[in-house]
């Protein structure tokens, strides 16, 4: 079993991809009518492609698709390391930190719906500053939200993936004695900033260079943020391929699966582009070095300040964002300009209370399944590791992150298409397939530094004492990590949690989970139900943590050595 | 007789890079203890790593070892019946004091709770069974993972630098227990350490390992 299972979780992981984007081509080439009534079209056929050329506005749409995308990674990127170059170690950091943190786990439908409560001209910020600061009587006729240059959709992916980018670099730190490099620096007379940025920024940078890919390849394709605070007029080129994909004229499917393939190859030149990028910072680096060159305080300062400044308000503006929700949701009558309701009611949970538990009820056995299901996998393999004493190399790690570089709106409409083609219309099983493609990276991510670290003299002990591998397994190994297990199922049922698009297209539209209902009701404008669903799934998200905050204390209360193991 | 205790034949263990760490060959007999000494980085505890199988993966081995005349080469880390004491104790943080010594009891036996209770007062530690192995003493750590080591009922000890966490009375109080136990159930000992006091209270032989380069 244990020996088996790098081979298995492989196919898990690569299995759905392949036949995703096998079930892309085959209908870009018009081998495959998804329309027709025929399985095989027999012939190559250019027609999906003049029909997909054809899109009106499509250049837009792809340059859309790369701004938000490039923008977006780049401020996310920029924040994260100005915050760390500029704090790492302070009291401001810890509380930024502790502040940055619980908002890895919203998911993105919440956090851009509550953006939306926040920002748009009827928003909370408007209702707060009106009328005494903006004379605004009624809300301005202001396009802030889904404005045709993506700035809203950049603002909403950059608040979002800064937790993430500054969690990958907290893990990488440790690695590179960042701390020593830094007093160097600050001895030889470069300021804080960059003095990491020449120093320490080139070290971390190579140990966070694939999840930095996974969040430009998110940013350019992604549908979930997109449809809350992208533009219409075109949208990027993901949400095409969406509307595409969910037409009731089955035609638009193949030039739907044309443009998915478009979108991989643009985010492949994006990559590249990034690469190159990449190379040019390191040259630049370089060069500063020759010439020794220093930066004034003052401009240190200012970065150092900008840095937590951004940070600070993309924490705040979720977090508000969320409030917003909870506040939607109980609103009775709240007219414009007045910052709070006139009254409180518990009319909209009461409406859409039993829709949401039974959303809630599918939405947690869906994530608990995929989590644990990606958790055992996990595990096996990490066993596997260290009892073949192999260690994953990098071609592993590659395939780890190729479910989350690849765009999900490539293959998984090919997944659709082929799922439809098989007769599987509906069901849970495909729905479970497709968010362990997406869980199990993350809960292998989370547990591998911990699992990897545990003192393999305990194996030595318990083998010492009579006690089989597996025995030392699942007495010894498991029980101690048990704090690090319980997370990694948190953030696994976290991330499925928060999937739109492999829940939408594997289910054929037809499994209401909380972040499909909300995303639903995103176009209808209904801001009390809008608020009440939001705030079910963020709290959805959220309670596995908490749960696996509270066990182990539970558990292990009489046990001191296991209270930060 | 003559196979009685461990019995050594031209063991070599080879990096796979830095080429041979060490090659040795050594008799110790029931009762007596073995000392090895040397420096660290120089492969005493790979050494112990291959006794008890579990030699990290940059190292091959050659050569045998026996134990009362088995061969241990053939044979997993748990069918050796090799006990091991380390530096830190460690004992296993989520199971009490109690746990941690029935963690090594043959399966079959009965009368559990009794004998874990008896190895416990033997070293003074009566009534310690339900304590949290957190909230012992070194001295008290040291003593439990002896005896969960002796309950297992090894036929052989190994001792990576037990004693060097240890104060100064505390230590010679330690040392001589552990031989002690050791002489009475007739185990052969190997003692790995870089104190030549510890070696030379173990009163037996002395296998210095000097820097090995091929």
């Amino acid at each position: 079993m244990v020996a088996l299972a790098p081979k298995l979780t492989l196919a898990v992981l690569i299995g759905p991809v392949l036949a995703g984007l096998f079930g892309t081509v085959l209908p870009a080439i018009g081998f495959l009518q998804p329309g027709g009534s025929g399985v095989l079209s027999g012939a190559l056929s250019a027609q999906p492609l003049t029909l997909a050329l054809d899109t009106p506005g499509l250049l837009q749409s792809s340059w859309l698709s790369v701004k938000t995308g490039m923008v977006s990674t780049f401020g996310a990127l920029a924040v994260a390391m100005l915050l760390v170059a500029g704090w790492h170690g302070t009291r401001w950091f810890r509380v930024t930190e502790q502040a940055l943190s619980p908002l890895l786990s919203v998911p993105h439908a919440a956090a851009a719906l509550g953006l939306v409560f926040l920002i748009a001209p009827s928003g909370w910020l408007a209702r707060l500053a009106s009328p005494t600061l903006t004379g605004w009587d009624r809300p301005p006729d202001i396009l802030v939200l889904q404005d045709p240059g993506g700035w809203a959709l950049i603002l909403g992916l950059v608040a979002k993936e800064l937790p993430f980018l500054l969690l990958m670099l907290l893990a990488a730190l440790p690695q590179v004695s960042s701390a020593a490099s830094l007093r160097v620096c600050q001895a030889l007379g470069y300021g804080r900033v960059l003095g990491w940025m020449v120093a320490v920024a080139p070290q971390v940078y190579a140990q966070i260079r694939l999840p930095v890919y996974a969040v430009l390849a998110y940013g350019m394709s992604n549908v979930d943020v997109a449809l809350v605070l992208g533009p219409n007029t075109p949208p990027t080129l993901a949400m095409r391929i969406l509307q595409g994909m969910s037409d009731p004229d089955l035609n638009q499917r193949a030039p739907a699966a044309v443009l998915a393939l478009y979108q991989l190859a643009l985010v492949a030149m994006a990559l590249g582009l990034w690469r190159l990028g990449e190379s040019m910072a390191g040259h630049l680096t370089r060069r500063s070095v020759w010439r020794g060159w220093r930066l004034p305080s003052l401009p240190d300062r200012i970065l150092r300040i900008s840095g937590l400044s951004v940070a600070a308000v993309a924490a705040l503006s979720i977090f508000t964002g969320l409030i917003t929700h909870a506040v939607w949701s109980v609103a009775g009558r709240w007219r414009f300009p007045d910052a709070l309701p006139e009254q409180l009611k518990l009319r909209t949970w009461m409406r859409h209370g039993a829709d949401i538990t039974d959303a809630v009820g599918l939405t947690l056995s869906l994530a608990l399944t995929a989590a644990l299901i990606s958790l055992m996998l996990t595990v096996l393999c990490l066993e596997a590791e260290h009892r073949s004493q192999r260690k994953m190399g990098k071609a592993g790690l590659l395939i780890l992150y190729l479910p989350l570089i690849l765009p999900q709106i490539t293959f998984l409409p090919g997944l659709q298409i082929l799922l439809l083609k098989g007769g599987v219309s509906s069901g849970g099983a495909p729905v479970l397939i497709a968010h362990v493609v997406f869980v199990l990276p993350y809960v292998f991510l989370t547990l591998a530094g911990p699992f990897r670290a545990w003192d393999a003299r305990y194996a030595t002990l318990g083998a010492t004492l009579g006690a089989s591998a597996d025995r030392t397994l699942w007495r010894l190994r498991l029980p101690m990590l048990l704090r690090p297990l319980l997370t990694a199922l948190a953030v696994g049922m976290a991330v499925s949690v928060g999937q739109y698009l492999p829940t939408l297209l594997a289910s054929g539209g037809r499994l209401a989970t909380l972040t499909t209902e909300a995303l639903a009701l995103a176009s209808g404008g209904d801001r009390r139900a809008i608020g009440a669903w939001a705030l079910a799934l963020t709290l959805v998200a959220w309670g596995p943590f908490m749960l696996a905050l509270a066990l182990p204390s539970l558990l292990h209360r009489n046990r001191k050595g296991m209270s930060h193991g | 007789m003559a196979d009685r205790g461990f019995c050594i034949e031209n063991l070599t263990i080879t990096h796979r890079q830095q080429g041979v760490l060490l090659s040795l060959s050594a008799r110790v007999l029931p009762g007596d203890v073995m000392s090895v000494m040397g420096p660290s980085g120089i492969g005493k505890s790979t050494l112990l790593a291959a006794i008890t199988g579990t030699l990290p993966a940059p190292f091959s081995q050659t050569g045998r070892i026996q134990l009362n005349g088995r061969d241990l080469t053939a044979l997993p880390p748990q069918a050796r019946r090799v006990g091991i004491l380390f530096q830190d104790h460690l004992l296993f943080p989520h199971l009490s004091v109690g746990e941690n010594l029935a963690f090594g009891l043959a399966p079959d036996l009965d009368n559990r709770r009794q004998r874990v209770c008896d190895a416990l007062a033997d070293v003074d530690l009566v009534g310690f069974e339900d304590r949290d192995p957190a909230t012992l003493s070194g001295g008290q750590r040291a003593r439990v993972a002896l005896m969960r080591m002796l309950l297992a009922e090894p036929e052989a000890l190994l001792l990576d630098e037990p004693f060097s966490r240890l104060d100064a009375e505390l230590r010679t109080r330690m040392r001589d227990l552990v031989f002690s136990r050791a002489k009475a159930a007739n185990l052969p000992v190997i003692l790995v350490t870089h104190d030549r006091e510890d070696a030379v209270a173990a009163k037996g032989q002395i296998v210095e390992l000097a820097e090995h380069r091929a």
